[in-house]
């Protein structure tokens, strides 16, 4: 059984090594530069923007998956869903600090700082603070039954904080562009998005889904296998 | 009613604690208005017009004293021992949430009270208005709601007291965010309609999360 789960595993990230190289190629070489940019360090800049909203649908779908996990631990008191709650924090707070990185990047050229306090880049960092602290109040509690439950409960709370500190973005004005949905007028470094440049971001969006699913798969295991190491210590002690 | 009253006595028993030992409402008034001379000092020295700044200093030394009353809410109950008493008590284990966190509110009201006459005079502003008092009581609720709760949290992990404000900031920023856009916006004479929306922010961030806490204590008191 193990062996045979541990096959598609294989079959799984040489796919989503596979997806990512062709997101890099998709990026780099194949995108077309965006047609409004004038400088030649904006339109260099401007490509990281697939990464950026790659890690961004990443660290998303790990943070998600902690909540509902989250949720489900409260619910049926199963060990494993606080294995996959914690899976996915670590993995969704990696991407996450992946959106800040590239963004600054980004940002350098194109807003000529590395970082500004606007609402949606305030709101990030934000976020990756709380799961920061999510992180550290685990390492905080040593009995594991507890230590579940606290990490449960304060799952649950960091993912509503989410939405409702974003919300404060829509409040404040923003500088940031946004490329889905309504533009905002007021912002800075914008570009139209033309049919390539869309498919080269929906083909990104879609590697990164495929690596993070992998990732948090990887990250599941490792978490029970680590469950089984504490637990046999606890026995050979006894 | 029944419910409302073991709440009261949950409330009652802390205000009594507290009227003998004024543990909790010294430190944080004096950590208050030491984090407002602070600031005074600090920005004096940089910015021009002291109003600016003034209702962030405010939120600040609120929340810093805030944290620093939290603490000691369960600490209390968990040196003493008197946390098993309470959760053996026939009552609804939400009952000891809205206890604990209703005392909570009245101690930072308290620090507050004392607080805001000085701001006013330090800063020569009007903070006696009835907005920005609302704004302070919106602010203090969403606070120590979600405060009480991981108070109850930090209380039991190795970390204890230095874990509390690292895990209740990051949840917080929303209610800082609006009560010091609020305020400015009161002092500043700018009429509500125009801040609305900060005002409907503090009330939904007020309700969403005093409700998840509401359901969630039963999970952190558990032993």
């Amino acid at each position: 059984m193990a062996r045979r789960s541990g096959r598609w595993l294989m079959a799984l990230d040489v796919v989503a090594g596979l997806a990512i190289l062709g997101a890099v190629y998709m990026a780099l070489v194949y995108a077309p530069d965006a047609a409004n940019l004038t400088s030649e360090n904006e339109i260099k800049a401007q490509h990281i923007f697939y990464f950026h909203m790659g890690c961004n649908v990443a660290s998303a779908i790990g943070l998600f998956t902690s909540f509902v996990a989250s949720i489900l631990f409260l619910v049926t008191r199963r060990r494993i869903w606080d294995s996959i709650a914690v899976s996915g924090v670590e993995m969704g707070l990696a991407f996450g600090i992946g959106v800040l990185a590239s963004g600054s990047v980004w940002a350098r050229p194109t807003w000529n700082t590395w970082w500004t306090w606007d609402p949606r880049l305030t709101s990030a960092a934000v976020t990756v603070l709380v799961y920061v602290a999510y992180l550290m109040l685990r390492g905080a509690v040593e009995d594991p039954g507890r230590r579940a439950r606290f990490a449960g409960v304060y799952g649950v709370f960091a993912f509503v904080s989410v939405p409702i500190t974003f919300l404060s973005i829509r409040l404040w004005r923003t500088i940031h562009p946004v490329v889905f949905g309504a533009a905002n007028p007021d912002s800075q470094g914008s570009f139209g998005m033309g049919p390539n440049i869309r498919l080269v971001l929906m083909y990104s969006m879609f590697a990164f889904t495929i690596l993070a699913i992998t990732l948090l798969i990887h990250r599941v295991r490792l978490e029970l296998r680590r469950e089984e190491v504490e637990h046999l210590k606890e026995q050979l002690a006894a | 009613m029944n419910y409302l009253r073991q709440v009261a006595a949950i409330v009652w028993k802390d205000v009594v604690a507290e009227l003998r030992t004024k543990d909790i409402f010294s430190a944080m008034f004096v950590f208050a208005l030491l984090s407002v001379l602070i600031f005074q000092f600090a920005f004096d020295l940089r910015v021009e017009n002291v109003k600016q700044v003034a209702p962030g200093v405010l939120w600040v030394a609120i929340s810093f004293a805030g944290v620093l009353g939290l603490n000691r809410s369960f600490a209390l109950e968990k040196d003493k021992g008197s946390m098993e008493g309470l959760l053996l008590a026939p009552v609804d284990r939400s009952a000891i949430y809205f206890g604990k966190m209703l005392g909570n509110v009245l101690f930072m009201l308290a620090m507050e009270a004392l607080v805001i006459p000085v701001f006013i005079i330090l800063f020569n502003l009007p903070l006696y208005l009835p907005g920005v008092l609302l704004v302070v009581l919106l602010g203090t609720l969403g606070f120590a709601g979600v405060g009480t709760l991981f108070s109850a949290m930090a209380v039991n992990t190795r970390a204890r007291e230095v874990l509390l404000p690292i895990l209740l900031f990051p949840i917080l920023v929303p209610v800082l965010i609006s009560a010091v856009k609020l305020t400015g916006g009161f002092l500043d004479n700018i009429p509500l309609s125009e801040n609305i929306n900060w005002l409907q922010l503090l009330v939904v961030f007020d309700v969403v999360f005093i409700a998840i806490a509401f359901m969630t204590f039963d999970y952190v008191v558990e032993e």
